[in-house]
């Protein structure tokens, strides 16, 4: 699966199907910090991430 | 997952509250919220024309959208930067916001109207970028405000915005900056009304409420940003938040609730807001010689910037970001 991250943009291979929670703890990233989003709406934690996923991890925390 | 309103399958979980939601409970949810806020700060009433300060961030336009559908009459206001490409970029999200909305959007452009921009004006007045640029801003804010004849400007700001900002000034118990940490400034002595309805929900909140209502903005940040002491202030308040959830609203509506009237509301530090509001130490405010906003000095704070920056030879946005 395909995953789109974000500041900066690039795009990482990781492989499916994996469950939300597992995906952002191999990405070393906390629940609260981020969304994850495809099709242009949001994914669960509970929610498993199909091999041919394409998921973008969106950090919400602006430094302004 | 399920939703807590409809029991349906929820998409967003709100911890703090032990909550999950549907797409459409949750932008209930958020709405409603909003609501709760305007009406208990008592920050706009039914009928309140309201100049949004827009940025082309996910807080900005969730408030605006928020509040036009609370039946609000709302007008965008944006503040060109010239913060190289990300104020191009921003700009850009802004007006196809306001385009595809049908809303009315205010611009000023700092480059064509003041002749500087904040690259600029932080490097030949020697001040961080983000201390110029909020200087730039509240001065174009409370004009326009003024010249519209809004009843007040709104804000972006969130629980974890405001939660941080509380927490870096408990840290080094920053008394002169605390009584203004109030989510509704009133209309005081020239200075319009300030207020920031999002004070009840969270940046992941304000995201996911942009997401789901199919609002495209920046999610890259201001380049001025990184690194920046307010950024740490939230990955530390983040760990407490996940091994306690609800401790930041704690903190900040419990600061609201027993301690924030013991601080005075004006300043004289001139990197605060309303740093020109009269203080015991000099009350009387008088209009500026220059530009007519209400100071006690003879010259205003963005008098005295725009003197030294305006027309200066332009200061490219990568030399600044390698000095701080
Ligand atoms: S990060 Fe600083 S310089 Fe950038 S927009 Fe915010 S206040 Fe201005
Ligand atoms: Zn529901
Ligand atoms: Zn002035």
């Amino acid at each position: 699966m395909k995953v789109l991250l974000r500041n900066p943009s690039r795009e990482v291979d990781m492989n499916g199907p994996i469950s939300v929670v597992k995906l952002l703890n191999r990405l070393e990233m906390s629940r609260q910090e981020v969304l994850v989003i495809q099709n242009g709406t949001l994914v669960p934690g509970d929610a498993m991430l199909a091999e041919d996923a394409i998921v973008e991890v969106r950090p919400v925390i602006s430094g302004g | 997952m399920k939703c807590k309103v409809c029991k349906g399958p929820a998409l967003i979980d709100v911890r703090r509250h032990n909550a999950n939601f549907c797409s459409d409970h949750f932008i209930r949810y958020c709405r409603e919220q909003v609501s709760k806020t305007l009406k208990e700060f008592d920050m706009a009433e039914p009928g309140d024309r309201l100049l949004v300060a827009v940025s082309g961030g996910k807080d900005s336009f969730a408030v605006w959208d928020i509040l036009e559908s609370l039946g609000f009459d709302t007008n965008g206001l944006y503040v060109g930067l010239g913060i190289g490409e990300y104020s191009d970029t921003s700009g850009q999200y802004v007006r196809d916001f306001a385009t595809g909305r049908n809303l009315p959007l205010t611009e000023i452009d700092l480059r064509s109207t003041y002749d500087y921009d904040v690259p600029t004006a932080s490097a030949v007045t020697r001040r961080v970028p983000c201390s110029a640029c909020g200087l730039s801003k509240r001065h174009v804010f409370d004009k326009e405000c003024r010249k519209g004849n809004f009843d007040a400007i709104v804000t972006g700001h969130n629980l974890d915005d405001e939660a941080a900002v509380l927490y870096g000034n408990v840290l080094r118990w920053q008394t002169d900056y605390l009584g203004r940490q109030r989510p509704m400034l009133p209309a005081l002595n020239g200075f319009p009304k300030k207020i920031k309805p999002l004070v009840r929900l969270s940046e992941r909140e304000t995201a996911a409420y942009c997401v789901l209502r199919g609002i495209d903005y920046l999610v890259e940040e201001c380049p001025m940003a990184a690194g920046n002491k307010h950024l740490s202030y939230k990955a530390a308040l983040n760990l407490i938040e996940e091994e306690s959830p609800g401790s930041k609203q704690a903190f900040y509506f419990g600061f609201l609730r027993d301690a924030v009237d013991r601080f005075d509301l004006t300043t004289s530090d001139p990197n605060q807001d309303r740093s020109d509001v009269a203080t015991e130490d000099s009350p009387i405010l008088s209009p500026c010689i220059e530009c007519g906003s209400p100071t006690n000095v003879e010259t205003c704070s963005f008098c005295r910037l725009l003197r030294r920056a305006s027309g200066a030879k332009p200061v490219p946005v990568e030399l600044i970001r390698k000095k701080y």
